[in-house]
C-alpha cells in the first residue's frame, strides 16, 4: 500500500485545465502530510508534451492509447481503474466536473472504493481522509470520514487556489501501457461540438447584470435589461433561465456556462448554487439581491439586499438614470 | 423504446434548513420536499423520445416522502408505469446503496435506457445514476442535454464547460444522466392528477439487495461559516438604491 496522492488531470483539445493545478497544489499540501508522492495521471493521445507542465507533481503516470485520444467515460474509467488497481494510491482526488462525474463514482465501484464527491476541502485528520461537501446547493457543509487505506474524492472546481499547483519542472515521466482491449468500447466519441457566438461576449464585459429564476417570467426579463442598460452593462444569467430559452447560452454563467470576472456582477434572484458559483466568484465588486437570507449567493457577495427584486430593480434603474 | 427513469424527491432548498441535534442530518420534521428539477428534465427527455419514437416511459423511486405524489404526476405527465420500492432506507441512505438496491430491481425488468437527473443536491457518495452503471454493468454518458435513438444505440450529447459539448454514440442498454431535456418540463393540471390518483395503480416491488460497501460516513454536518459575508444593506428600495450608487461611484464603477 502507498501512501501517494493521485490527481487525475484533466484536459480537453490538448489543453490541460486549470482544476488540475488546483488539484496538485492541494495534493502537494496532502502528500506531505501522508509522506508520499504526489503522481499526476495523464491519459491521453499524444499528449506527452503536457506532463511538462504538470511540475508540482513528483511524477507523472502517463497512458497513451488511441481510444484515450477524447475524453469517454467507458475508455477512460477503464483506464485509471486500471492505474489505481496497480498503485493502490492513498488517495486520488478527481475534479468534479463533467468529466469526472463520469469518473469518480465509476472507478468507485470497479476498484471499491469509497468516493465521496462535492468536495471543496480534503484533510487527513489522525491519519484518516475527511473530505468537507457543498451540498443542499450550497447551503450545508458536510463532512465525511472514508475508510480503508485508499479512497477517492471529487472535488469541484475552484476551491484551492490553481497557483500553488503550477510550478515548473520536469517530473519523472513514466509510461503505463494501457489495460486490453480498451477500444472495445460501448461508447464511442463522434466530435465535439464548439459554442455559437453570441451577440455578447460576456467575458469581456466590465458591468454583468445576471438574472435568476427568481425573476419568475420571461415577460419579467426587460425590466432586468434597464437596470443592464442604465448601468452601461450586458445581461447574464443562470442556467434555468437558459433552460427556459428565456436567453441564450452564450449568456450562462457558471459550471457549464462561462467563467466571467467582471468589475461588477450584479447578481439578481439567483441562489448561488455551487455550480453558478463557479463561474463568477472571482468577480471584483459582487452585489446580490435575493429575499433568502440563507441564500449562499452571499457568501461570496460583498453586498447584499434581502427585498423583493421587483422592488429594488426598478427603483435603482429610475435612480441611475436620473 | 422502453425507458425507465429513477425519481427521487429533495428538500425544497427555497426553504430554511435546519440540522438535528447530533448534527449529522437535517431536521427532516418541518423539510417539504419536491421532485428533483433534473428529474423533471430526465422525465420530459423520457417522454419526447416515446412520443417520437415510441415504447414506454417507466417511473420508479424509493419510498419516502410524498412519493405516491411524484409518481402519480408522472403519470399524469404521460408516463405508462410507476413503480415504488418499499425496502425500509431512510433518507439518508447513502447512495452506493440505493444504487446496488436499484440494481437488483432493475435487473429484472426491460430497458432499452435509464434516464436520470444529473444530480441531486443532497447526494454525497457518487451520483446515482453513474454507479447504478457500473453495477448493472452498462455503458453511462452523465451531463446530457440530448438523446437521438440511431439503430439500435443512441447519439448524445455531453456538456463540458464554456458551452463546448462532446457527441457520443452509445450502445443500449445505457444509462444517462440528463442535465436538460430539449424542452422545458412540462406541466401536469391538479385535475389530471387526481384522476390518475383515482385509476392508476402504483406498483410495489422489494430490492433483494441492499448490501453495498460504502466506507465513508458523515461526521458532522454544518452551515457554511459566514467568513466575511456581505455586508447587507437596508432600509426603502429608494434607500437601498441609494446606497448601491454610492458604492458604485466609490469604486468607480459609476460617476
Ligand atoms: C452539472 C451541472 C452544471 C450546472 N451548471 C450551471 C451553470 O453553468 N450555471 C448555473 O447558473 N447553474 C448551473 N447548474 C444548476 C445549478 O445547480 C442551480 O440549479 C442553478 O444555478 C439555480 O439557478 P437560480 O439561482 O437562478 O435558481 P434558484 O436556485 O431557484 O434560485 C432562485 C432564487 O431567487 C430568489 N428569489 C425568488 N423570488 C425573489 C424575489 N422576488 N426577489 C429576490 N429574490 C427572489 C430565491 O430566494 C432563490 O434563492 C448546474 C447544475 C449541474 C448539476
Ligand atoms: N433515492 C432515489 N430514488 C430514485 N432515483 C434516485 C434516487 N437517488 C438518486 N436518483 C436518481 O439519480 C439521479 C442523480 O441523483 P444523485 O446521484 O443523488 O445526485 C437523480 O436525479 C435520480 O434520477
Amino acid at each position: 500500500m502507498s501512501q501517494d496522492v493521485f490527481v487525475v488531470a484533466e484536459h480537453l483539445q490538448g489543453k490541460i485545465d486549470d482544476v488540475t493545478y488546483e488539484l496538485l497544489g492541494k495534493a502537494r499540501e496532502l502528500a506531505g502530510q501522508s509522506g508520499g508522492h504526489v503522481v499526476a495521471v495523464l491519459m491521453g493521445s499524444g499528449i506527452q508534451d503536457q506532463a511538462g507542465s504538470l511540475g508540482a507533481a513528483d511524477k507523472v503516470l502517463y497512458m497513451e492509447h488511441a481510444a484515450l485520444e477524447n475524453f469517454n467515460p467507458e475508455s477512460y474509467a477503464k483506464a485509471l481503474s486500471h492505474i489505481l488497481e496497480q498503485n493502490k494510491p492513498r488517495l486520488t482526488l478527481i475534479p468534479n466536473t463533467s468529466m469526472g462525474m463520469d469518473l469518480a463514482a465509476a472507478v468507485s465501484v470497479k476498484n471499491n472504493l469509497p468516493l465521496v464527491a462535492y468536495a471543496t476541502d480534503v484533510q487527513f485528520d489522525n491519519g484518516q481522509v475527511v473530505a468537507t461537501s457543498q451540498l443542499y446547493g450550497g447551503k450545508i457543509n458536510v463532512e465525511s470520514v472514508l475508510e480503508g487505506d485508499s479512497s477517492v474524492v471529487s472535488v469541484l472546481a475552484g476551491s484551492f487556489p490553481a497557483d500553488a499547483g503550477k510550478q515548473d519542472g520536469s517530473p519523472a515521466v513514466e509510461t503505463v501501457a494501457a489495460p486490453d482491449g480498451l477500444d472495445q468500447t460501448r461508447v464511442r466519441f463522434k466530435n465535439l461540438i464548439q459554442p455559437e457566438g453570441g451577440d455578447v461576449d460576456i467575458t469581456q464585459q466590465d458591468i454583468l447584470v445576471s438574472v435568476g429564476r427568481g425573476i419568475q417570467s420571461e415577460d419579467n426579463l426587460p425590466m432586468v435589461e434597464e437596470l443592464a442598460e442604465a448601468l452601461g452593462g450586458a445581461l447574464a444569467s443562470s442556467r434555468p433561465i437558459v433552460d427556459n430559452k428565456w436567453l441564450p447560452k452564450t449568456r450562462q454563467v457558471g459550471k457549464s456556462g462561462l467563467k466571467v470576472k467582471p468589475k461588477l456582477y450584479f447578481a439578481v434572484g439567483i441562489s448561488g448554487a455551487p455550480e453558478h458559483i463557479e463561474g463568477m466568484k472571482d468577480s471584483e465588486l459582487i452585489i446580490a439581491i435575493n429575499t433568502d437570507p440563507e441564500a449562499p449567493i452571499f457568501e461570496v457577495a460583498h453586498y447584499g439586499v434581502t427585498e423583493d427584486l421587483f422592488d429594488v430593480v426598478p427603483a435603482l434603474t429610475e435612480k441611475l438614470k436620473s | 423504446m422502453n425507458i425507465i427513469v429513477p425519481v427521487k424527491q429533495v428538500p425544497d432548498l427555497v426553504e430554511e434548513l435546519e440540522i438535528n441535534e447530533d448534527g449529522t442530518d437535517l431536521d427532516r420534521d418541518y423539510l417539504s420536499y419536491k421532485l428533483n428539477e433534473f428529474d423533471e428534465h430526465a422525465l420530459e427527455e423520457a417522454l419526447l423520445l416515446k412520443e417520437e419514437h415510441g415504447g414506454t416511459v417507466t417511473v420508479i423511486a424509493f419510498e419516502g416522502e410524498d412519493t405516491d405524489k411524484a409518481l402519480y404526476t408522472a403519470i399524469a405527465k404521460g408516463a405508462d408505469r410507476a413503480v415504488k420500492i418499499t425496502n425500509d432506507l431512510p433518507p439518508g441512505t447513502p447512495n452506493h446503496v440505493l444504487a446496488k438496491a436499484l440494481a437488483s430491481v432493475l435487473s429484472g425488468m426491460e430497458y432499452d435506457l435509464i434516464l436520470t437527473g444529473v444530480q441531486a443536491a443532497d447526494d454525497r457518495d457518487g451520483q446515482l445514476g453513474v454507479l447504478l452503471a457500473n453495477y448493472l454493468d452498462v455503458p453511462h454518458v452523465s451531463v446530457v442535454s440530448g438523446v437521438a435513438p440511431n439503430n439500435g444505440a443512441v447519439t448524445v450529447q455531453k456538456e463540458y464547460a464554456g458551452g463546448v459539448m462532446a457527441e457520443f454514440e452509445v450502445d443500449l442498454p445505457a444509462v444517462l444522466g440528463v442535465q436538460a431535456a430539449r424542452q422545458t418540463p412540462r406541466y401536469a393540471p391538479v385535475s389530471r392528477v387526481r384522476q390518475v390518483m383515482r385509476q392508476a395503480e402504483i406498483e410495489e416491488v422489494e430490492a433483494s439487495d441492499t448490501e453495498a460497501e460504502v466506507g465513508s460516513s458523515i461526521r458532522r454536518m454544518f452551515k457554511p461559516e459566514k467568513g466575511a459575508g456581505a455586508q447587507m444593506l437596508e432600509g426603502s428600495p429608494e434607500e437601498i438604491a441609494e446606497q448601491i450608487i454610492k458604492i458604485l461611484q466609490e469604486k468607480g464603477i459609476k460617476k
